[in-house]
């Protein structure tokens, strides 16, 4: 590469020591550099093997969920939705399978945030980029658009050959038919995504009849374009450019964590097959590695291996198929590449037996959060209320003085029903005897016992008006409402204040 | 101009770009050529914005873009379209009765509603954003009425306004009995002291209340009651409650025999259509103080 290099100005050697009228070569100089590169094309070559299979798997199985899990029915009841996973976004709920969530308790999302976060730092601990690998949609996307080329196009050599070949009827036909696929997959990425939000089979139907809402086609027609460019076009470039993963996740890897790992303790030094067996007669020290660069051409992200951890490799373990292949045919041991740590490579150096530390510090640290957030969430969501009571007390005026001399106080009472049936509940009083309830627009066949009914899954806002004929003791008394289902059911009681002058 | 081969980092083999600080060296890493197309792209999407949407001033104007969009345009149609979403609603309040809303809870709720925001525009100037008052400006919460509190009064009330303009207004005023020399200031004192005893307040020292009692009798029954207890066809207020429009201090009583009263409410009839009136005579009449039919 030295050999021809491009030229640059004097200037540009002497750097911080050049005189400012130097500053305009030197900048010059910078500009005979490129300093953006064209993308070099990646054809990554067919492979079979264990992790091939084990991706394979998760690509059929997350797949499947994402493209199904609309479809699946889950009887909630008379006039609630009956899908198993739906994000109502009109109707303000979120339903999976048995859980219902309101949009106060958000807060689920947030355990179910910090569960994501921890689980993938626990993978890191443990096994590396197992997320970038084998469950990243970037990854799974990319590697069913692969196959899709593959089908089309042929192996690599095949792709490479036609992409340098002219234009011809058959090459135009093959990449037709390839983009069509692409685009039809990325279509149903987008048509499955929507369904998420709407009951599935009608709006089917009503994409199917041109019926649906703007926004159904608007969401559709963005996630066919982002999936057809990024899984299609961009593949690696996601990883290396656009994710912030890779940096993140460099970080959370260590000298125990299993990473796909290239032994050099065993691979080096490299030569080809005839000159390693020359050099083992001789008894001269030989790798493993033939250098026949196969880890490369399968690579989907271009990297080589064999130059240790690097941005660019997601750790998909197709390098170590492909070894694994290589090792077989010439006779050696497989895992040349395996999923291995640093510390067992200085160890198998010190000629000591390899171990594998799971359990660590951070891995501890990393189950325990995950246990924890995932306890609460248990907890919270089986002792999951279904009646709630929020009160809001008249800020103006804080009280009335009546015309009698008693004293009255203002509240918004909002009532929560989370049953899929409608319920009678009684709203009480506690804290201040004496005092006179009145719900308005709401008159009680019995005296002080005051019935409201709120509709399923909904809540219901009320008026309410507490009145004292005398003084109040103090000028601010601590009172609560208490909302009890008929039928002797759940309770739910809110303190608030009675205020007086 | 004398050329020289590049430099390259010795740790990395990477060229560098020739710009040097201190001994370090800028490495040069070429970003991919697709990230500065984007950019491309990024300025012609931005001159695409300036021919589509309102964007450049002119000296006494701006460029309307090819579409003459408007964000004005766009607040119209979303209220055309809440006033849709509100049609059914809207329709059933303005033929229902006031006795209908009450005993419709939906209707009632969609009322109070229309009512929180119609209040909060006209009446919270003068009534307070609660509808607690002030000094001269009735406390709507409250179960003293000058007027009437029943639903129907005080719609009557809102839209024919008291003392306004309106032909159809509430009338009625207190006379200026010290101003227009009706009363002496020993009568008028005197009256006032008999006014804070019926409201059974403490007496002041030297208070005149039998005296007071007769200027009572002979000027202010007449609106006010023999008892006191007020005339709401006049809205004379009743003197023996606990509730002072003014104030209950013997000097605001005095001032107001004094120079009279007479606040003004204006009429909301021309201004407000008649179903946010009657939202509104449903919202303050559910602030608590209303009485049943």
């Amino acid at each position: 590469m030295l050999a021809d290099p491009p030229v640059v100005s004097s200037a540009g050697h002497t750097g911080g020591k050049a005189p400012a009228a130097a500053a305009g070569a030197a900048a010059m100089a910078a500009d005979d550099e490129p300093l953006y590169a064209a993308r070099p094309k990646i054809y990554p070559q067919k492979v079979s093997g264990t992790f091939r299979r084990i991706k394979w798997a998760v690509l059929l199985v997350t797949l499947g969920i994402y493209y199904l899990l609309p479809f699946v029915r889950w009887d909630r009841g008379e006039g609630a939705p009956s899908q198993a996973v739906l994000v109502d976004f009109p109707g303000r709920r979120f339903y999976f399978f048995f859980i219902e969530i309101w949009p106060q308790e958000v807060y689920y999302l947030t355990g179910l945030l910090i569960i994501a976060a921890m689980a993938l730092f626990l993978m890191n601990a443990v096994a590396g980029r197992v997320w970038c690998g084998y469950l990243c949609p970037q990854t799974v996307w990319t590697d069913l658009f692969f196959a899709v080329e593959r089908f089309f196009e042929g192996d690599r050599r095949a792709r490479m050959q036609r992409d340098d070949a002219p234009w011809t009827t058959d090459k135009l036909l093959r990449k037709a038919g390839k983009h069509a696929v692409w685009l039809l997959i990325a279509w149903w990425t987008g048509g499955a995504w929507v369904l998420y939000f709407a009951d599935a089979p009608t709006l089917v139907k009503d994409l199917a009849t041109f019926q649906a809402p703007f926004i159904a086609y608007a969401s559709i027609g963005v996630l066919t374009f982002t999936t057809y460019t990024l899984a299609g076009h961009m593949r690696e470039q996601v990883c290396v450019y656009m994710c912030p993963w890779p940096r993140i996740q460099a970080a959370l890897t260590d000298e125990y964590a299993l990473n796909v790992t290239y032994r050099r303790d065993r691979g080096e030094p490299r030569a080809s097959v005839k000159k390693s067996a020359v050099l083992r007669d001789k008894g001269l020290p030989a790798g493993d590695c033939v250098d026949c660069n196969q880890c490369v051409a399968v690579c989907p992200t271009g990297v080589d291996i064999r130059d240790g951890a690097s941005l660019g490799c997601i750790q998909c373990g197709l390098c170590i198929d492909a070894c694994d292949t290589v090792m077989a045919k010439i006779g050696r041991p497989e895992r040349l590449i395996a999923y291995d740590t640093e510390v067992n490579i200085r160890r198998r150096a010190e000629g000591l037996a390899p171990i594998l530390q799971l359990i660590r510090v951070r891995t501890l640290l990393y189950v325990g959060i995950i246990a924890i957030a995932g306890g609460i969430m248990l907890y919270t969501l089986v002792n999951r209320a279904t009646l709630g009571i929020s009160v809001l007390h008249d800020r103006n005026p804080i009280f009335v003085q009546m015309a009698d001399g008693s004293v009255r106080n203002g509240y918004t009472v909002r009532i929560l029903n989370k049953q899929p049936q409608a319920q009678e509940m009684t709203l009480a009083l506690e804290g201040l005897p004496g005092a006179a309830l009145e719900i308005v627009g709401i008159t009680s066949a019995e005296a002080q016992r005051h019935v409201v009914e709120v509709g399923r899954d909904q809540t219901r806002e009320l008026r309410v008006l507490v009145t004292l004929k005398d003084r109040p003791p103090a000028s601010t008394n601590d009172i609560a409402f208490v909302v009890t289902a008929s039928g002797g059911g759940e309770t739910a009681r809110t303190a608030d204040h009675f205020r007086g002058p | 101009m004398a050329h020289d081969k590049p430099r390259v980092d010795a740790a990395t083999g990477t060229t560098t770009t020739g710009h040097e600080w201190d001994g370090i060296s800028e490495l040069n890493t070429p970003l991919p050529r697709w990230w500065l197309w984007v950019f491309y792209a990024c300025i012609v999407w931005a001159v695409g914005y300036w021919l589509v949407y309102p964007s450049w001033p002119l000296v006494s104007s701006y460029t309307k873009g090819m579409f003459g969009w408007q964000s004005r345009d766009a607040i119209v149609a979303d209220l055309a379209g809440l006033k849709v979403l509100r049609g059914p609603m809207t329709e059933k309040l303005a033929n229902a009765s006031l006795a209908d809303i009450s005993g419709d809870p939906s209707l009632l709720e969609f009322a109070r509603a229309q009512g929180k925001t119609a209040f909060a525009d006209n009446c919270a100037p003068c009534h307070g954003a609660g509808g607690a008052g002030a000094k001269g400006y009735p406390n709507l919460n409250d179960d003293d009425w000058l007027w009437g509190g029943k639903l129907t009064d005080i719609a009557t009330t809102i839209t024919h306004g008291i003392r306004s303009a309106d032909p159809d207004a509430r009338t009625g005023s207190m006379p200026a009995f010290g101003r227009d020399n009706m009363l002496p200031k020993a009568d008028i004192a005197a009256a006032a002291d008999y006014v804070r005893s019926l409201a059974g307040l403490p007496a002041d020292k030297g208070a005149q209340i039998d005296k007071g009692k007769q200027v009572f009798a002979d000027n202010c029954a007449v609106c006010h009651g023999e008892d006191g207890k007020g005339n709401r066809e006049l809205g004379a207020p009743n003197l023996t409650d606990r509730i002072w429009l003014y104030g209950s201090d013997k000097a605001v009583i005095v001032e107001g025999l004094t120079n009279g009263r007479g606040a003004v409410m204006p009429n909301w009839g021309g201004r407000l259509d008649a179903s946010t009136v009657k939202a509104l005579a449903v919202y303050v009449h559910t602030f608590g103080g209303g009485e049943k039919e």
